[in-house]
């Protein structure tokens, strides 16, 4: 009688999203679910398709700057620092060194805004809700700081090609070393509430796990990669900015599981504060902007920058036809990429893994769709 | 006339003082527990109706009442309605047999704090507890929905699971106080000078953590896990229908709150019932010592729900079966062995 019952038990598909409260954005997965196991599981995107690329061959290379705020709009500002150099690095441009400290600035800034964002609904997919206020009230101080810089909050539009529109107002050095002064303790508190909680160490050890082998196949980069073990940071690696003169270490994570990219997270923003608090020390006076002509008009050819977005690399590869528009553009967008290991990482998991995990690889869904 | 008064005046004036004391009770904790996750959130919380916004849970209840009920045409409509009623009249029942305190004497009339003393009362508000429970299975089964229909098998074995632990726990109980109802309980408390939270840690632990899970709170909320299934078993449900649901499971914390009070905490006696010199504590009325344990319970629910993360669906069950149950397993054989030996 049993074996009858049990031959007639069949998977379930079910459909994750686009409308779900931990999907992060409108990402849809469909489930084959053996009870509450996960047996086989696909991504769909494009919910969020924008035509992003497609826009800006209709754009000029300025008009550009502020579509790509909308890319990964929990951290418009490295997308923004990804293009203009990109621009810049097409056009040999050379930008003043105060410049690249105030971007540095800014982008650590915006990192560190983005990762308490990752680890708000992080918390909050997991249960803890707390976490989630306690995170949003330290990004609005970040927020406020980016207000002061250039007067937008969310989609900052921050650069310029060849360096800033404006040099930073008064009260600004106070502001962000008044908030970097204060922010390593606030970390303690989110670690105090989930590193050492038996419940948050439940939930995340051993989950999701990915090795080093598999992550680089599978081309996962930014903080996903670190947590596996594999020492590879753009900024050390390649630096571009002045990164190159700013003392910081890469964290790692041993197993890559959802813990581990937890902690590497954690640790990065320690690693921010460090690195925003030597470029505050170490910036010049001087220029803010390049000599750029009125109508920028790059040379005919093609150009690959990327840089560590807080996601991962972000790269955008430019073609030049000698126009004021860019010929194509196309955008190598962290979460797309990292986003192919969630097939993997969840299989044989349950539901509520599924939860932890899509939240541990940090995806945003303005830039998987584009 | 003194039948009519006894028998049908006084029982039918406490059944409506019970049911608008459920009622208000919960209206309060919403509020309460909104207002006081926002302190611990470092934000306002509701307070635009009424003072410190008190009047937050009334606004909602009339939305709730206004709205237009939805009934998804898939579902099974004759089950579907009946779940929300299950769920909502079980969770009343239960406070029929929950005394609030000792005897009363108004106009020469003593009056009980209690609408019933059952000599199986303890069995009986379990039994009635269990019976819930198929409200929220047949709730989300019958919405035909998959998230519903995985909240509601999660809480089916949930439920079970939780239910032998906490009828275990209660057995260790049970051996000081021979007796099932839950007047007995608190005078056996009364007569042996202690709380049995004290003698009884163990069962204590046990009943306060099955509770939480029976009552479906965090860190045990999965039917309903929200960054999960959306909204568990009650996902279909909208309007009034969901309002029970909602009520139901307010009723549910404040009744493992009474249970704990009663069982472990002495009932309406007041704090350390032995020592003579604290007898000044007398002249606060039996009913505020109640009122005021059961307050502390609510704020531990509240505290918690605030604090941790969700345990995972497995975990869940382990921590049921291989530490729960033969903990509970052992105390009662611990407990019993040592009041053999003392007899």
């Amino acid at each position: 009688m049993r074996k009858t019952y049990l031959e007639h038990t069949k998977e379930i598909i079910m459909n994750m999203g686009p409308q779900h409260p931990s999907t992060h954005g409108v990402l849809r997965i469909k489930l084959w679910l053996d009870g509450e196991t996960v047996v086989k599981s696909e991504p769909m995107i494009g919910y969020l398709h924008r035509g992003i690329e497609k826009l800006a061959e209709y754009r000029t290379y300025t008009q550009f700057m502020p579509i790509t705020d909308r890319l990964d709009y929990v951290a418009a500002a490295s997308n923004n620092l990804a293009w203009v150099q990109a621009v810049e690095k097409l056009m040999e441009i050379e930008v003043p060194r105060r410049a690249d400290f105030i971007r540095v600035i800014i982008t650590e800034l915006m990192r560190i805004a983005n990762h308490l964002v990752w680890l708000g609904t992080q918390a909050n997919d997991i249960g803890a809700v707390t976490v989630l206020l306690y995170c949003f009230r330290e990004r609005e101080e970040i927020l406020d700081i980016f207000e002061m810089f250039c007067g937008a909050r969310l989609t900052l539009n921050a650069f310029r090609i060849g360096g800033l529109a404006h040099d930073i107002p008064v009260g600004f050095k106070e502001k962000v070393k008044n908030f970097i002064e204060r922010f390593p303790k606030y970390i303690d508190d989110y670690e105090r509430l989930l590193s050492e909680n038996r419940i948050w160490l439940k939930r995340t050890k051993n989950v999701g796990i990915i090795n080093a082998e598999e992550a680089i196949n599978l081309g996962l980069s930014g903080p996903s990669l670190r947590a596996s073990g594999v020492k590879w940071d753009i900024r050390k690696s390649n630096p571009y900015a002045v990164y190159d003169e700013l003392e910081f270490d890469i964290p790692t994570g041993e197993v890559g599981d959802v813990y581990d990219r937890y902690k590497v997270r954690i640790e990065e923003m320690r690693q921010s504060i460090r690195i925003i608090k030597q470029a505050l020390e170490q910036m010049p006076n001087g220029e803010i902007r390049a000599k750029v002509p009125r109508i920028i008009k790059p040379p005919p050819g093609e150009i690959y920058h990327s840089i560590e977005a807080p996601k991962g690399e972000l790269g955008f590869y430019i073609v030049s036809d000698g126009s004021t528009m860019p010929y194509r553009v196309k955008i190598r967008a962290p979460s797309f990429v990292n986003l192919q290991a969630l097939s993997k990482m969840i299989e044989g998991h349950l539901v509520a893994d599924i939860v932890a995990i899509i939240g541990s690889i940090d995806i945003v869904l303005g830039e998987i769709d584009r | 006339m003194n039948i009519f008064v006894d028998y049908i005046l006084i029982p039918i004036i406490k059944i409506l003082f019970i049911i608008t004391f459920v009622f208000v009770a919960v209206l309060i904790l919403i509020w309460l527990e909104r207002r006081f996750q926002g302190f611990i959130q470092s934000r306002l919380g509701p307070n635009r109706v009424g003072p410190q916004g008190i009047l937050q849970s009334i606004a909602d209840a009339l939305k709730l009442l206004t709205k237009e009920d939805v009934v998804p045409h898939q579902v099974d409509k004759f089950i579907f309605n009946l779940s929300p009623i299950i769920v909502f009249v079980t969770a009343l029942v239960v406070f029929a047999f929950i005394p609030f305190g000792t005897d009363l004497t108004l106009f020469g009339k003593k009056i009980s704090l209690y609408l019933a003393d059952l000599n199986v009362g303890l069995l009986f508000i379990i039994g009635f507890n269990s019976i819930g429970v198929f409200g929220i299975i047949l709730g989300g089964w019958a919405a035909k929905s998959k998230y519903p229909l995985l909240g509601s098998l999660r809480s089916a074995s949930q439920m079970i699971s939780y239910e032998v632990a906490l009828i275990m726990s209660l057995v260790s109980v049970l051996f000081f106080t021979r007796s099932l109802s839950l007047v007995e309980i608190v005078k056996a408390q009364q007569e042996m000078k202690v709380w049995f939270a004290f003698i009884q840690p163990v069962a204590l632990f046990i009943f306060f953590v099955a509770g939480v899970a029976e009552s479906n709170r965090l860190p045990f909320d999965l039917p309903e896990a929200e960054s999960e299934l959306v909204g568990g078993f009650h996902t279909e449900y909208s309007g009034m229908k969901f309002a029970f649901y909602f009520v139901a499971e307010f009723a549910h914390i404040l009744f493992f709150s009474a249970l704990v009070t009663i069982l472990f905490f002495g009932g309406w006696l007041r704090p350390f019932p032995n020592v003579s010199w604290l007898s000044f504590l007398d002249y606060i009325p039996p009913v505020f010592w109640f009122l005021g344990k059961l307050a502390f319970f609510v704020f531990l629910f509240m505290w918690m729900r605030a604090t941790w993360p969700r345990y995972r669906y497995d975990q869940l069950e382990m921590i049921s079966w291989k530490w729960l149950i033969p903990l509970a397993l052992a105390n009662i054989f611990i407990t019993g062995f040592i009041v053999i030996l003392v007899k």
